[in-house]
């Protein structure tokens, strides 16, 4: 909402500075969003006094002036048939611009140059005279300013008007906040009472069908009028605040609007049928052309103002080109109506426009102003337009808004704002901006609200009122008092924090992307048709393709990650990601939002230094981090186990991990397939871990246990294995690990050797089992006897051998 | 018998006061001390003494041993005190093997620290889903279907009912619903809005707060805020409240901060006005207390909520809020 402080002035003193006022409306609420000068692009533009003109020797028509812009004297080629030596006119030097959106510039015309423009009003915006040069009287001295030869200035306010504020969407709102700001009174246009007996209801007639969507509609006539431009005092306010003049009738409606905040609307009266106004939804009627020239599909909730037989307005929202405002109309009637916000909030949705018009009906319009405006509308166009009004109103008021009381207790008010304010000056505060305040009994204040000020309904907003005018600067700062009391810890956040603290102390980069996907995410990760992960919620009103639906999976952001920062040279990653994932629900409204954890090692294992040459990582490298963490989390019983063939459909078959605790599936751990990494353009092999996150804290222990350390030595006893390359050292470890002799502390494999002179399609895995009894020092015989029986155990279950 | 032995004592002190470096100290030491060495010698071969001057020669050869040895020790640990000397001295510049090192998001860091200040104060941390139901991200709080203060947020939206949450507000609506005041919990979180320009991006992050008691007043929603951002900024950071509107509170305030860039005087960053705004907060509505069945003539409260991204910037620097997610490598190691 754009404001001008030289309208503004019009209604309330302006006794501060622009900054200052400023400062007070932001601080009041209305956020002052800039302050802009409507002027600034007449600042090139000043004034020339023409010294001497010769005709263009190339053009008939054409002038060469020489003019004095103050500062010097310059060649200026001019068309005007009043460009005469001696007179003062604007003269745009480059970078001004015109009213038609031009930017003058020097220019050669016919091989003549010409460093300015000279101006007519019109092409300044200041008139409308275009038939020659604006004259300036010649006491100015050329080079001035032209905004300062005119005394043009004006401050424009941006304001940032919260939906809470319908009743500032005008000039007359505003000063009224500044008349209560500021202490000064508010000076409000008195409209001269018409005279003579009323006749309109000889002319017209206003029928509402349906109140519940009109609560009021006020009409006015105005006969003889002859449609132009407006006077150039109103066109030049209409276009501070940032709109277009059209012509006399419909700028005074647009004028009205941003004086009081009523939308108003004039219809060429001989264009009604049978000059009357109906208001109703539609009968027969499926489409209807609006002024703008489209046609609106039309439902059965629109609200429609009628003619004695067709639609020639969407109320509130547009009017239609079967009933606008020509050059050749005469009689206008002006609607001045109240509407239904939510049904007019739906109409301009469903239409997709919003006019400001309907920006105001939806937020609310006072009930009360709406004759009061029609009044003025139809006083200025008689004034201005050499019209006629014919006596009297239509005020068809079917609905009228109650008036309400709001009690609000002072005490309460105070206990709640933390202030203590005296009754009395709470009642000040009110009054200031229209409230009527009474006080009946000790400590209530009883607050009738401004008809305009439709967001005002509990003591709250009162309270609000209060707090606002009194200053939210000026209310104590205090602190609550609070009961000492331990919250109890978050416990998935805790570990989320504990478990990104993990893992960036492996070494990798924590990233965040968004949690939209593209929807060819599944097929580029090659998800089977049936995958749970195919089942995504889509976005009715994606911003593009690629984020038309929830991630399911963490991958293809990772992915895509990383495939940008290869592209930028950085090929040695170690990212990470934690966030949920969206699986749309067959019986929930909600989708399952999970928990989610994956990271991507791709590039060097470490950094090339001089004590270490860069190598590339590989799958136990990505495990080993996955494992850390789970160790870190007091994790250790988890088993790694050849993924089954169709278990992950983006990782390399055979070389993917699932880990598991028991029966609970916790994660995978695997390199990305070929083919998946083509999809998303990558040229290096990528590794990846991906973990349910629920599933895995829900698996942690809450506190590790302490065992005591032990106080009798440990044997440690080796066992080397050959056996066939498809025996999973895994295993043989958990084999061990599950013999019940209570002797067994540690089993670790050391070593790992296939080739010469092991037989191929064979391995030989070096076992190291560590014994000790919390009991007694074990004895050799013992442990031998024990380790003996082990090793036998192992060669038969693994149909293993012992090396040569 | 050779040499006497006062003589190789005299002649082994003078060569090791010419011997420059540890290594002619080593040579000293094995043509004295070793096993073919002159004191060694010496001692070897002091039966070939009369057998009345044995006992005197031992002792004296003995005392010179002993004396020559840690002469020369001496002589070498002062060697190896002056840096650079010392033969076994090694490149202390070059780097050492690095242990692995991450780094966080510093949306992570920030909704960390964000965390912490309000743990202090006694807040705990709720979370809740960011898909959500309209009612719960609009209607509960006092924002009707239809009514001007949805054009506030730019909403995705999964079904008719079902939206993507603008806000981390609707926590606070699931958190009462779940519990009974006293109420003192952050809810940090991503949110998603329509709009993607340099200066939005369509996900991002807040952090939502709720404090409900008896008798909780607009002055305390100041404090607790004004200790929160002189914790986060600093204790000289001014802070000022100015009215603002959310359909969830009543009063409602935008908190503005004295621009942390050019301490108020103007600058870019704060658009020439001095103050940046980082908070928006209220007393909590009476409908949103309504609907989750508090007695609101015995409880009041205060919400707030800022956006992560908006502090992570002042606090880092930041320019342009889609560096977050671009997640380029050379960004993500600055943190």
């Amino acid at each position: 909402m754009k404001v001008s402080l030289d309208w503004l002035q019009q209604y309330v003193d302006l006794d501060a500075s622009a900054s200052d006022l400023a400062d007070a409306l932001t601080m009041a609420g209305l956020e002052v969003e800039a302050v802009l000068d409507p002027y600034r692009h007449m600042e090139s533009v000043v004034i020339g006094r023409i010294i001497q003109t010769k005709p263009h020797p190339n053009a008939d028509k054409l002038f060469c002036c020489e003019v004095d812009i103050g500062s010097k004297t310059v060649q200026v080629v001019c068309g005007a048939p009043n460009a005469e030596a001696g007179i003062n006119a604007p003269c745009a030097m480059p970078g001004a611009v015109l009213a038609s959106g031009m930017t003058v510039e020097k220019s050669e015309i016919r091989g003549q140059f010409s460093e300015g423009m000279l101006c007519s009003e019109a092409e300044l915006a200041l008139g409308d005279d275009a038939s020659g040069l604006m004259q300036i009287n010649a006491e100015h001295a050329p080079g001035m300013p032209l905004a300062r030869a005119l005394g043009l200035s004006d401050t424009v306010f941006e304001i940032g008007l919260t939906p809470n504020r319908p009743d500032c969407l005008s000039h007359i709102g505003v000063a009224r906040e500044i008349s209560a700001l500021r202490a000064k009174p508010l000076r409000i246009p008195d409209i001269p009472p018409a005279d003579g007996p009323e006749k309109i209801a000889e002319h017209t007639s206003v029928t509402i069908e349906d109140p519940d969507l009109c609560p009021r509609y006020a009409a006015a006539l105005v006969f003889e009028i002859s449609v132009g431009p407006s006077p150039a005092w109103l066109q030049r306010r209409l276009r501070a605040v940032g709109l277009k003049p059209i012509n006399n009738i419909v700028d005074i409606t647009n004028y009205v609007m941003m004086e009081t905040g009523q939308p108003l609307h004039a219809f060429d009266f001989d264009r009604l049928e049978q000059h009357r106004i109906v208001v109703r939804t539609p009968r027969a009627e499926n489409t209807f052309t609006t002024l703008d020239g489209k046609s609106r599909e039309l439902d059965a909730q629109t609200l429609l103002i009628c003619d004695g037989k067709k639609p020639v307005a969407i109320a509130g929202v547009m009017g239609g080109q079967n009933s606008e405002i020509m050059e050749t109309t005469t009689r206008v009637l002006i609607e001045s109506a109240c509407f239904n916000p939510v049904s007019i909030r739906k109409t301009a949705k469903r239409m997709g426009i919003s006019t400001d018009a309907s920006f105001r009906f939806e937020r609310g319009v006072d009930p009360e102003g709406t004759v009061y405006a029609m009044n003025r509308a139809a006083d200025l166009m008689a004034e201005l337009t050499g019209g006629t009004r014919i006596n009297g109103i239509i005020d068809e008021h079917p609905r009228p808004t109650p008036q309400k009381t709001i009690s609000v207790s002072c005490q309460r008010a105070n206990r709640h704002l933390g202030t203590r304010l005296e009754r009395d000056e709470m009642a000040a505060y009110l009054e200031s901006v229209a409230f009527s305040v009474a006080l009946p009994e000790t400590d209530q204040l009883a607050v009738t609200p401004p008809s305009f000020r439709v967001d005002v309904d509990r003591p709250e907003d009162i309270m609000e009122e209060i707090a606002r005018l009194r200053g939210y600067n000026r209310i104590p700062t205090t602190f609550p008092r609070l009961t000492a009391r331990a919250e109890p810890p978050a416990q998935m956040v805790e570990r989320k924090e504990q478990i990104r603290g993990l893992i960036a102390g492996f070494g990798f980069y924590e990233t965040i992307n968004y949690a939209f996907t593209a929807a060819q995410a599944a097929d580029r990760l090659e998800l089977a048709t049936g995958d749970p992960r195919r089942n995504a919620e889509n976005l009715l009103n994606p911003l593009s393709e690629e984020q038309a639906l929830m991630r399911t999976t963490l991958m293809p952001g990772l992915l895509e990650t990383a495939r940008k920062n290869i592209s930028r040279q950085e090929k040695d990653l170690k990212l990470f990601e934690l966030g949920k994932a969206f699986y749309k629900t067959k019986h929930h409204e909600l989708p399952h939002e999970v928990e989610m954890l994956a990271a991507v090692w791709t590039g060097a294992r470490r950094p090339a230094a001089w004590h270490t040459a860069a190598e590339p990582c590989d799958f136990y490298d990505i495990k080993g981090a996955f494992e850390s963490l789970l160790f870190g989390l007091g994790l250790e019983k988890f088993t790694c186990s050849q993924m089954p063939e169709s278990g992950c459909s983006y990782t390399r078959s055979g070389r993917t991990a699932q880990v598991r605790l028991g029966d609970t599936y916790l994660g995978l751990i695997g390199e990305i397939k070929a083919s998946v990494l083509k999809q998303f353009g990558i040229r290096q092999p990528v590794f990846v871990f991906e973990a349910h996150l629920e599933a895995l804290i829900s698996c942690l222990p809450e506190t590790p246990e302490f065992t005591p350390i032990p106080k009798f030595p440990a044997m440690a006893r080796d066992i080397t294995l050959i056996v066939e390359n498809r025996i999973e050292a895994g295993e043989i470890l958990n084999s061990v690990r599950g013999m019940e002799t209570g002797l067994i502390e540690d089993v670790y494999l050391f070593d790992v050797y296939s080739g010469e002179p092991i037989p191929a399609g064979r391995k030989s895995l070096s076992i190291r089992v560590v014994y000790r009894s919390h009991t007694h020092t074990l004895e050799d015989a013992q442990v031998n006897e024990l380790h003996r029986q082990i090793t036998d155990s192992l060669l038969a279950a693994f149909d293993a051998e012992l090396p040569a | 018998m050779s040499k006497p032995i006062e003589q190789i004592r005299e002649e082994a002190l003078a060569e090791l006061s010419q011997a420059g470096d540890a290594d002619a100290i080593r040579a000293l030491w094995v043509k004295y001390l070793g096993r073919k060495g002159e004191v060694t010698g010496f001692l070897r071969n002091i039966s070939e003494l009369p057998k009345d001057q044995r006992p005197a020669a031992g002792k004296r050869a003995n005392e010179v041993k002993k004396e020559l040895e840690s002469t020369f020790n001496e002589s070498l640990e002062r060697l190896a005190g002056q840096t650079g000397q010392y033969s076994e001295a090694i490149d202390v510049s070059l780097p050492g093997r690095p242990a692995p090192l991450g780094t966080l998001h510093p949306i992570t860091r920030i909704t960390r620290l964000i965390s912490r200040v309000f743990a202090r104060m006694g807040f705990g941390i709720a979370e809740g889903p960011e898909v959500e139901s309209d009612y719960y991200n609009f209607e509960a709080l006092n924002i009707p279907k239809n009514h001007p203060a949805r054009d506030m947020q730019d909403t995705f939206y999964v079904s008719d009912n079902v939206v993507l949450r603008t806000h981390t507000s609707p926590i606070q609506v699931r958190y009462m619903e779940a519990h009974d005041p006293p109420i003192r919990i952050i809810a940090p979180g991503k949110v998603y809005r329509c709009d993607s320009d340099l200066t939005h991006t369509p996900m991002f992050h807040q952090v939502e707060g709720l404090l409900v008691d008896e008798n909780v007043s607009f002055g305390d929603l100041k404090g607790v805020l004004t200790a929160f951002v002189h914790q986060v900024f600093d204790i000289q950071t001014s802070l000022r409240f100015r009215p603002s509107f959310f359909p969830f509170t009543e009063p409602s305030a935008e908190v503005d901060i004295q621009c942390v860039i050019c301490r108020g005087s103007g600058c870019k960053v704060c658009s020439h006005t001095g103050w940046l705004e980082v908070l928006g907060c209220g007393m909590v509505h009476p409908v949103v207390f309504e609907n989750v069945g508090y007695d609101t003539n015995r409880y009041s409260g205060f919400a707030f909520g800022m956006g992560v991204e908006r502090i992570a910037m002042l606090k880092y620097g930041i320019n342009d809020i889609r560096m977050f997610f671009e997640n380029d490598i050379r960004f993500l190691r600055q943190f």
